[in-house]
C-alpha cells in the first residue's frame, strides 16, 4: 500500500505539480495569441517576443528595486514591477500596431502580409531584447523558493517520497486563475468586452451596430500585452528567463491555441493544459514510479522515458499535427478560415 | 502597378543593381582582401539559391515557410552521410540493431495504417490502433537503445557514430535535396489546404524537430560534437602550394604560393557553386514562363476562381513546397561542403530562415532574378554590417569614457543591431515597396 502512495505522490511532485504550472503558462500565453486571431486575424508571431520584451522590463524593474531594498519577502519582489512590465509592453504594442499592423489593416491585405510582418515585428524586438539585456540566462527570483519542501512533506507523512511546491509553481497557479476569471468577466459582462466578442464574430455587423474598430483593437493590444507579460513573467520566475527560450515557447503556444481552437479562449486554456501535461509525461522517466508499483523483480533497468527531453518540442507538434488531421478546427471548434 | 517595366530603363535597372553589387563586392577585394571578397561571394551564391528555393513556395505561390532552417539541415546531413567513410567498427556493433529496428518501426506504421483501413467500427479499430502503436514502440526501442549505446561507445572522442557511404560529397547535393523534399512532402500532406497560418506554424515546428534531432542523435551525426574534416570537391591548399605547376602559376601573377591557394580554392568552390545557381536559375525561369509557371501564379491570385477552372490547389501546392523545399535541401548541402564540418548548433532560426526571407522579399518576390540578387545584396550587408555597426557604434560612444560601463555594454551588443536592422529592412520594404528591387514582371 505504502508502495502505490509513494508512487502517487512521485508523481504528483514530477508530473502533476509542473505540469499544472506550466500548464498554467501555457494558457496565459495562449490566450493572447488566440486574441489576436479572434480579433486581428492573424497569427502573431512576434508573441514570443512580446513575452519576452515584458518580462525583460520586469527583471530590470525587479533589479532596481532589489537595488534599492525594496522586497515584499516571502513573495518574489518580480510581482512589484509586473505593473512596470505590462506597462511597457503595452506601449511597445499600440506602437507596433500604429507602425505597423494598422497600415495593413486599412490596406484589408491577405492575412498571409500580417504574418510577414509580425515575423518582421519578432525579429526587431528579439534585436531590442538582445540589445537591452544581452542573450543569456537571467535569474531574478526571490523570496522564499519554496511553499512546502519535500523534506517537511515527508515528515508529515512518513512516506518516503514527497511532494515540493516551489513558490513559482503556486503563484503561477494562482496567477492563471485570477487573470482567466478577470478576462472571462471582462468579455462577458462590459461592454468593451461584448463589443470585441461582437468584433471577432462578424466584423461588418459589429461595424454596422456602431462598434469602433480602432477601439476595439486597441483594447485587444492592451489585453495582449497583459497576457504575454504575465506569462513571461511566471514563465521566468519557475525557469529562468533566457530570449531564446520565449522565441523556442511559441511552438508549445500555437499548438495550444490550436488544439483548443483559433480564437477561443475557452480552447486557449484547455488546450495549454493538454500540451503541458502531455509534455510532462511523456518525457518524465517512469523508472521510481514502477519501482514503487511493479514487483521487485519487475524493475526495469533503464530510466523508461517515453521520449528524451531534448524532443519536449516534438510532443506539442506530434500533437498539433494529430488536431491538423483529424479536426483542423481544434477541439473547441474555432475559426476555420 | 507602376508599369514602368516597358521602358528601357524597366529593363536596364536589373542590370544595373547587379553590376552594382559585384562593384561592391570589388571595392571589398580592393579594399579589404581578395580571399573575404571571394569568401563572401560563395556564401552569397549559396543563399541566392536557398532564396530562390523560397521564391519558388512564396513567389510562385504564396506559401509561407517558417521552417527553411530545417531544410537546410537536411541539406547539411546529407554531407555527411554520403562523404563520411562508414565506421565499420560500428556498424558491426550497431548496425544490425538499427537495422531490425528500423524494420520494426516501418512495420508498426504500415499495420497501423492497415488496421485503420480494414478495421471499421470506431471503438474496436481505436484499441487495435493503440495496441499495435504501444507494442511496435516498445519492440522498436528495444532493439535500438542497445545498437545506440554500443554505436556510441566506438572510440567517442574520434568516431562513436555510424558514418557515413564514403561517396564523394557532390553527391550529397543530390541527396540532400531529396532528403528536404521527402519532410515537405509530409508537412505539405498534413498543413497543405488548411489556412496559411497553419503551414507557417507546422514548418516551424518540423524545423526546430529537425534541429534537435541532429543535435541529439549522436550515433548519426555526432550531434554537437559535430563531424569536421568532410572531404573536399576541390583540392587542399597545402597541395596546391607543393604543386611545381602552380607555383609558377603563382609566381608569374605575382602572389604568394599561401595567398594564392587560398583564393583559388575559393574560386574553385565559386565556379561550383554558380554552376548550380545557374542551372537551378535557368529551370526556375523555364517554370514560371511556362503554362505551369502561369497555372500557379493564377492559383495564387485568386484559388476559388482557378478551382473552378478545375485546377487541383492542394495538389499543386504540394508540388510546389516539395520542389522548393528540395533547392533549400541543396543549397544547404552545398553550404555544408564549403565549410568542411557539420555543426548541428549553427542552425539559428535567425540565420537560416527569417534572412532568407528578408532576401526574398528585398529582391522581389515572384522575380527568380530578384531573389538572386536579394541574395547577394542581403548576404553582403549581413557580413559588412558588423564592422559598420562596431564603427557607428565607437562613433557614437566617442563622448563617452573610455572605461564607462554603457559604451561598453553598447560595443558589446553592437552584434545584435544586426538582427534588428534585417526586422527593420524586411518591414519597410514590404511596407513602401512591396514588390522590391526587381519587381516581377
Amino acid at each position: 500500500m505504502d508502495g502505490i502512495l509513494n508512487a502517487l505522490i512521485l508523481l504528483s511532485n514530477f508530473v502533476i505539480v509542473p505540469g499544472m504550472a506550466y500548464g498554467s503558462q501555457l494558457a496565459i500565453g495562449a490566450l493572447g495569441v488566440t486574441l489576436v486571431f479572434g480579433i486581428l486575424r492573424f497569427s502573431n508571431f512576434a508573441h514570443g517576443d512580446t513575452m519576452a520584451f515584458g518580462t525583460m522590463i520586469t527583471v530590470l524593474v525587479t533589479w532596481a528595486l532589489q537595488a534599492w531594498g525594496v522586497s515584499i519577502k516571502p513573495l518574489p519582489t518580480a510581482l512589484l514591477a509586473l505593473p512596470f512590465g505590462i506597462l511597457g509592453t503595452v506601449v511597445l504594442l499600440l506602437l507596433t500596431d500604429r507602425w505597423v499592423y494598422r497600415f495593413y489593416r486599412r490596406q484589408k491585405v491577405a492575412p498571409v502580409v500580417f504574418l510577414i510582418a509580425s515575423v518582421g515585428v519578432m525579429f526587431v524586438m528579439n534585436g531590442l531584447v538582445r540589445f537591452i539585456i544581452g542573450p543569456d540566462d537571467q535569474r531574478f527570483a526571490d523570496g522564499d523558493r519554496f511553499m512546502m519542501k519535500a523534506r517537511e512533506f515527508k515528515r508529515m507523512t512518513g512516506l518516503s517520497e514527497g511532494i515540493a511546491f516551489k513558490t513559482s509553481q503556486g503563484l503561477t497557479v494562482l496567477t492563471a486563475v485570477i487573470v482567466v476569471a478577470a478576462l472571462f468577466w471582462f468579455l462577458n459582462r462590459t461592454r468593451a468586452g461584448k463589443s470585441m466578442r461582437a468584433y471577432s464574430d462578424n466584423e461588418d455587423l459589429a461595424l454596422l451596430s456602431g462598434i469602433n474598430p480602432e477601439r476595439v483593437v486597441l483594447i485587444t493590444w492592451t489585453i495582449t500585452a497583459a497576457l504575454a507579460t504575465i506569462a513571461g513573467v511566471l514563465y521566468g520566475l519557475d525557469k529562468s528567463f533566457k530570449p531564446f527560450t520565449y522565441f523556442q515557447l511559441l511552438l508549445p503556444i500555437f499548438a495550444s491555441a490550436i488544439v483548443g481552437g483559433l480564437g477561443n479562449p475557452l480552447g486557449a486554456i484547455a488546450g495549454g493544459f493538454i500540451i503541458a501535461f502531455s509534455e510532462v509525461t511523456v518525457t518524465y522517466a517512469y523508472k521510481k514510479f514502477l519501482y514503487y508499483t511493479l514487483p521487485t523483480d519487475w524493475a526495469p533497468e533503464g530510466l523508461t522515458q517515453l521520449l528524451s527531453t531534448d524532443y519536449k518540442f516534438a510532443v506539442s507538434f506530434v500533437i498539433l499535427v494529430l488536431v491538423l488531421l483529424l479536426r483542423p478546427t481544434g477541439i473547441f471548434g474555432g475559426k476555420a478560415t | 502597378m507602376n508599369g514602368g517595366n516597358g521602358n528601357g530603363y524597366g529593363n536596364l535597372r536589373p542590370i544595373l543593381m547587379f553590376l552594382a553589387m559585384f562593384a561592391a563586392l570589388a571595392a571589398v577585394g580592393l579594399m579589404q582582401s581578395w580571399s573575404l571578397a571571394l569568401a563572401i561571394l560563395n556564401l552569397c551564391l549559396i543563399s541566392a539559391v536557398m532564396s530562390l528555393g523560397v521564391n519558388i513556395q512564396w513567389g510562385y505561390a504564396g506559401l509561407f515557410n517558417v521552417g527553411i532552417m530545417g531544410f537546410a539541415a537536411l541539406g547539411g546531413v546529407a554531407g555527411v552521410l554520403m562523404s563520411v567513410p562508414p565506421v565499420a567498427a560500428a556498424w558491426q556493433v550497431g548496425g544490425g540493431g538499427i537495422a531490425i529496428s528500423l524494420v520494426t518501426s516501418v512495420g508498426t506504421i504500415l499495420a497501423a495504417v492497415f488496421a485503420a483501413k480494414r478495421i471499421t467500427a470506431r471503438g474496436p479499430r481505436r484499441l487495435v490502433l493503440a495496441v499495435i502503436i504501444v507494442a511496435g514502440y516498445f519492440l522498436t526501442r528495444a532493439f535500438f537503445d542497445p545498437a545506440v549505446e554500443a554505436i556510441e561507445a566506438v572510440e567517442p572522442a574520434k568516431t562513436g557514430f555510424l558514418g557515413g557511404l564514403g561517396l564523394p560529397i557532390l553527391a550529397s547535393w543530390l541527396v540532400g535535396g531529396i532528403l528536404a523534399a521527402g519532410a515537405a512532402w509530409i508537412i505539405g500532406k498534413i498543413a497543405l489546404g488548411l489556412r496559411s497560418d497553419y503551414l507557417a506554424i507546422a514548418t516551424l515546428g518540423i524545423s526546430e524537430i529537425i534541429v534537435a534531432m541532429l543535435k541529439n542523435e549522436d550515433w548519426l551525426t555526432r550531434g554537437v560534437k559535430n563531424v569536421s574534416g568532410l572531404p573536399r570537391p576541390v583540392p587542399y591548399e597545402v597541395d596546391l602550394q607543393q604543386a611545381i605547376w602552380f607555383q609558377e602559376w603563382a609566381d608569374r601573377l605575382g602572389a604568394t604560393p599561401v595567398e594564392f591557394s587560398s583564393i583559388f580554392v575559393k574560386l574553385c568552390y565559386g565556379a561550383l557553386f554558380a554552376a548550380v545557381l545557374l542551372v537551378v536559375l535557368w529551370l526556375s525561369q523555364r517554370a514560371l514562363n511556362s503554362p505551369w509557371g502561369r497555372m500557379m501564379r493564377a492559383i495564387r491570385d485568386n484559388e476559388v476562381s482557378a478551382a473552378a477552372m478545375g485546377k487541383n490547389i492542394k495538389g499543386r501546392h504540394l508540388q510546389v513546397f516539395v520542389l522548393g523545399s528540395a533547392v533549400v535541401g541543396i543549397a544547404g548541402a552545398m553550404l555544408t561542403t564549403l565549410d568542411g564540418q557539420f555543426t548541428p548548433a549553427s542552425y539559428q532560426p535567425l540565420r537560416f530562415t527569417f534572412i532568407i526571407w528578408v532576401m526574398v522579399i528585398v529582391g522581389g518576390s515572384g522575380n527568380n532574378w530578384g531573389s538572386v540578387l536579394g541574395g547577394f545584396v542581403i548576404w553582403f550587408f549581413w557580413i559588412e554590417a558588423e564592422p559598420m555597426g562596431l564603427w557607428l557604434m565607437d562613433l557614437l560612444t566617442a563622448g563617452l569614457d573610455e572605461g564607462s560601463g554603457l559604451r561598453k555594454h553598447l560595443l558589446d551588443s553592437a552584434a545584435h543591431m544586426r538582427l534588428m536592422t534585417m526586422g527593420l529592412i524586411l518591414l519597410l520594404v514590404l511596407r513602401f515597396s512591396p514588390r522590391g528591387l526587381i519587381p516581377e514582371k
